[in-house]
């Protein structure tokens, strides 16, 4: 299995992805630049955190413009699984893979803790292994990720089940309080139509190894190798689609 | 050119250094060599007051890779590598404009480490401010907090811990010093040197602005109120900028491309200019013309000065120009060619055709003056050391003396602050702020590092010599609680004006104290910074000496935190006092006194106990470890079962009858003794944990044990206190949000 994790001049959670897949997972992976035009024979795309070219104007608005986007696009529309995370769920927003916006925080800080996540949807190819209801323990560490939609793109997400993680507590209640930027509709994660997409806030990469808090997030990443390691190949994304 | 007062003053420069400069050059300077000199003879760059003082620190050790004179220090970790490590102050920028001064402090440490060639892995902050009823205070506070981790959490280096300490005197003078660890291989150091004649000189990094003319020189002055006129010389940080010259200088370095590299940090090109060449002993010519510029018309003393942030340079090898300009341009960076090195160690800057400057280097570096400034014991000192009669006030209420100081700003929780950081980007970060030291693991290696940052003003004030040897006797302590080895110091040397004479004697007992607890614990001092001038309208801060240190943890599965991890759990304390409240929290909290003696430290006693508690852990006898610092036992017992899920302990400790003859309750709760730890111990290894500390000689006593959802104190079997730890712990985690949310960044 082949994971291609984009690497733009701010990226800094490359490594952390790197690490999770490679020496976490044993899987193969790979940094893609992001001058290149290509991703080569890549099986699963990760679009990783940091702040990509510095963020200063708008989270991603300058990354969407990199000359590797085009091929991460239509990698996507091929089918194949990308998982944007944190700063790369922000550039797949900004590019359009996936619907919305961040906005800053609700109390305007910067956030750096873990949080609950209870598991909305196991037909992604990120979140096969797990069960509906589950809760994960991940960190979050970001500014900008108060997640906003107008009424008519929630309630389309949240009619095709769209919505894949969103902030609870440890009973699995999407309170206020257990919602750390004011999320609409406590919504952490969101997948596109076609369901291959995944976007979220939180990071699983920081989430593989007991050693650093927790192991949660090795779900989204063990569950990708499984379900493509199953069917071969990508062609199963527009099952997993019909079963939404 | 003569110059007049007025200009001198302007510069800084007295009248005596004015004619040392002319007999230097053997000629009157011209404006922009006057402007050179007094840059690089400030307090910031060239040390003269401290100097004479820090050169009696130890240096050497079996580790030492590199000791003080570079970017930063050095010490061998095993496998080939070298943690690569300093702490820097951005005090004066950060009260003129808090977010910037602070986030460029960071810029600036960061860049002192990745210079050395090693990726930067971590980040601490010590931090004082004034206290939080002042609204200014909170303010700073906020944006200090703000500028800290804009700049750590976009660059990607976890802060991963620090301290914080709330007094009057910081209140137009905050401190933030700003520690920064990195890794290299031992083999692969790069050092700020110049050689090789004929060696491109290259400039890359942002451009020249005339943001932070003559910064060097606001740093070494006292502050008035209207210093917030100078907001010109704090410059902006840019830490996207920082980034890519981060990944394209660790780039260049790994092919091997480099002599050597220098950032530009305080006095910009000339400071890096002078020192990369007297350190090589060779002269370098540089053409302004070339250097890349932000702004029109700018003069040449005005691009010698500048202090724009994110610049470098480069001395490139021979025939490797290409190579460097094609990195650079990988990460959209310009390496711009702005001069060579020479053989005759003069320092030229043209501007074309123009000579408009030509000092030799050692001019600006090691001929600058050296002081030996006159010191005199402060008058009031004796008075400050007497106790007064409400000194010995009887402690009625311990659960409410306990409930206070575990409110107070300086012992709270400071996870309002520590949240704001991303301390775990890099995935090594195995204890993170907040539970201790802060411990890194090294991937590819069984180790992690574990780092502290420690200092206390008010021992310091009472007695600066013995206020120091406690502060690295406690920063080696809670690097030994997290299991790690204390192998190396850095420090960072906050004083008051040096002109006055008690400031200078403060600054040199300090010193000695700091060298006399580093010799005694084995502790190699690599590097460090002063920061002289830290007042405000003649009233000087606390002398705040702060000392950063760092151990190795050869296992890094064995790495121990403060928490409590279970019930039933054995509590035991190590080491023993007499109580010493002199400068404590509980009398500055409960009765508003720094007053008395600072406690003893017996240096031969803390060497054993941090050994042991080491030793305890490497062999996995020890569950958790803290060690008793502000608030003493009670305090630390508390904290012990904080950020637990509410795990409680009951514990039952003798009372102490102190010499001074101060509260026999409160010396046992609140005491701040030194060398003490409190761990955790499984039912079935008390035995073995005892019988370890009586060979080690240390003394032990099984104290309590974990359990229950209460805070339950016995002092000579009478339950003093007895708390809901949810209660306690309420008090202790409110304080900072309650004070500063809802304020502005």
């Amino acid at each position: 299995m082949k994971f291609a994790i984009v690497v733009f001049p701010g990226s800094n959670c490359d490594h952390d992805a790197y690490h999770a897949v490679k020496h976490v997972l044993g899987e193969g992976a790979e940094f893609v630049w992001h001058k290149e035009t290509t991703l080569a024979t890549a099986d699963v795309v990760i679009v990783p955190g940091g702040f990509s070219h510095g963020d200063y104007l708008r989270t991603g608005a300058i990354a969407r413009f990199s000359p590797i986007m085009p091929a991460v696009t239509r990698f996507a529309a091929s089918g194949g699984p990308v998982l944007g995370i944190c700063n790369g769920f922000q550039i797949l927003l900004e590019c359009g893979l996936l619907p919305g916006a961040m906005l800053r925080n609700r109390d305007l800080k910067f956030h750096c803790e873990f949080v609950g996540l209870r598991l909305e949807r196991t037909d992604t190819p990120f979140t096969g292994l797990g069960r509906a209801g589950q809760i994960l323990r991940l960190p979050i560490a970001h500014g900008e990720g108060n997640y906003y939609a107008p009424p008519e793109t929630l309630a389309r997400l949240e009619d095709h089940g769209r919505i894949v993680f969103r902030y609870a507590n440890a009973f699995g209640e999407t309170t206020e309080q257990a919602n750390p930027n004011g999320s609409v509709h406590s919504i952490a994660g969101i997948c596109n139509e076609a369901r291959n997409v995944v976007g979220l806030m939180p990071h699983p990469e920081r989430a593989c190894e007991a050693a650093i808090g927790s192991s949660d997030g090795l779900l989204l990443f063990k569950s990708v190798v499984s379900m493509l390691s199953e069917r071969g190949d990508w062609q199963g994304s527009a099952s997993l689609a019909q079963q939404a | 050119m003569t110059f007049d007062e007025a200009v001198l003053e302007r510069h800084s420069l007295s009248r005596d250094e004015y004619a040392r400069i002319v007999e230097l050059l053997g000629r009157e300077p011209n404006l922009t060599e006057l402007g050179m000199f007094s840059v690089m003879w400030s307090e910031h760059c060239s040390y003269k007051s401290s100097r004479v003082h820090l050169r009696t620190l130890p240096t050497d050790g079996p580790r030492v890779l590199q000791g003080p004179g570079e970017n930063a220090g050095a010490v061998d970790i095993g496998d080939g590598l070298a943690a690569v490590f300093k702490i820097e102050s951005h005090n004066h920028p950060s009260f003129i404009e808090p977010y910037q001064g602070a986030a460029t402090g960071v810029g600036g440490i960061i860049r002192d480490i990745f210079t050395m060639g090693a990726r930067p892995i971590a980040l601490l902050d010590s931090l004082r401010f004034g206290t939080l009823e002042d609204g200014r205070t909170r303010r700073i506070l906020s944006g200090v907090v703000a500028g800290i981790g804009g700049y750590g959490n976009s660059i990607g280096i976890p802060t991963v811990g620090g301290e914080v300490m709330f007094d009057e005197t910081y209140a137009g003078n905050p401190l933030v010093n700003v520690f920064c660890l990195g890794i290299a291989r031992r083999d692969a150091l790069v050092r700020g040197r110049a050689t090789g004649v004929g060696n491109a000189v290259y400039y890359v990094g942002a451009k020249t602005g005339r943001d932070g003319i003559h910064g060097a020189t606001m740093a070494s002055a006292e502050f008035a109120e209207k210093s917030a006129d100078k907001r010109p010389a704090v410059q902006v940080g840019d830490p996207f900028m920082e980034k890519l010259l981060l990944e394209a200088c660790l780039e260049v370095m790994k092919a091997d491309a480099v002599v050597g590299v220098q950032d530009m940090g305080a006095a910009g090109l000339t400071c890096s200019t002078s020192e990369t060449g007297s350190r090589g002993g060779v002269g370098i010519d540089v053409d302004i013309a070339d250097v890349p510029q932000r702004e029109a018309a700018m003069t040449p003393y005005e691009i010698m000065l500048s202090e724009s942030q994110e610049r470098m340079l480069l001395i490139v090898k021979r025939g490797r120009e290409a190579d460097v300009e094609r990195i650079f341009e990988k990460w959209d960076l310009h390496a711009v060619r702005i001069g060579h090195v020479t053989a005759d160690g003069i320092l030229r800057i043209r501007d074309r055709e123009t000579l408009v400057a030509e000092i030799p280097n050692r001019a600006l570096t090691d001929e600058a003056p050296v002081y030996r400034r006159p010191m005199q014991r402060p008058a009031n000192l004796e008075e400050l050391r007497e106790l007064p009669d409400e000194a010995r006030q009887p402690l009625t209420r311990p659960s409410d003396a306990l409930l206070a100081i575990l409110g107070s700003p300086t012992v709270s929780s400071k996870r309002w602050i520590y949240e704001q950081y991303d301390y775990m980007v890099r995935t090594n970060t195995i204890v993170p702020a907040g539970l201790g030291a802060g411990v890194v693991r090294i991937k590819d290696t069984t180790r992690a590092l574990a780092m502290s940052v420690d200092g206390n003003g008010r021992f310091c004030l009472l007695d600066p010599r013995q206020g120091t040897r406690l502060a690295l006797a406690e920063a080696a302590r809670n690097v030994a609680c997290a299991g790690a080895q204390p192998i190396g110091a850095t420090n960072c040397l906050n004083f008051g004006n040096p002109e006055r004479p008690d400031i200078m004697w403060q600054f040199a007992e300090a010193v000695a104290g700091l060298g006399e607890a580093c010799r005694a614990l084995e502790i190699p001092v690599t590097g460090g910074n002063v920061s002289l001038y830290n007042e405000t309208d003649g009233r000087a801060i606390l002398p705040t000496p702060v000392i950063g240190v760092v151990g190795l943890l050869q296992d890094a599965s064995k790495v121990r935190g403060r928490v409590f991890p279970d019930e039933n759990l054995e509590i035991v304390l190590f080491g023993e006092g007499d109580g010493e409240l002199g400068g404590s929290e509980y009398f500055k909290t409960i009765l508003g006194l720094i007053r008395g003696m600072p406690p003893a430290l017996d240096l031969a006693r803390e060497r054993a106990l941090q050994r042991l508690v080491v030793d305890l852990i490497g062999r996995d006898l020890i569950r958790s470890a803290h060690d008793c610092a502000e608030g003493g036992f009670g305090v630390a017992l508390a904290e012990c079962c904080f950020d637990a899920g509410g795990l409680g302990a009951s514990v039952s400790i003798p009372g102490i009858s102190p010499v001074d003859r101060t509260d026999r309750l409160a010396a046992a709760l609140f005491g701040e003794s030194a060398t003490r730890v409190i761990v955790s111990v499984a039912a079935g290894d008390l035995q073995a944990v005892l019988a370890a500390a009586a060979r080690a000689n240390v003394p032990a006593a099984q104290v309590g044990r974990t359990g229950g959802h209460t805070l339950r104190i016995a002092v000579d079997d009478q339950v003093v206190i007895d708390l809901g730890v949810a209660e306690a712990e309420a008090r202790w985690s409110a304080v900072l949000s309650n004070w500063l949310d809802g304020q502005a960044a």
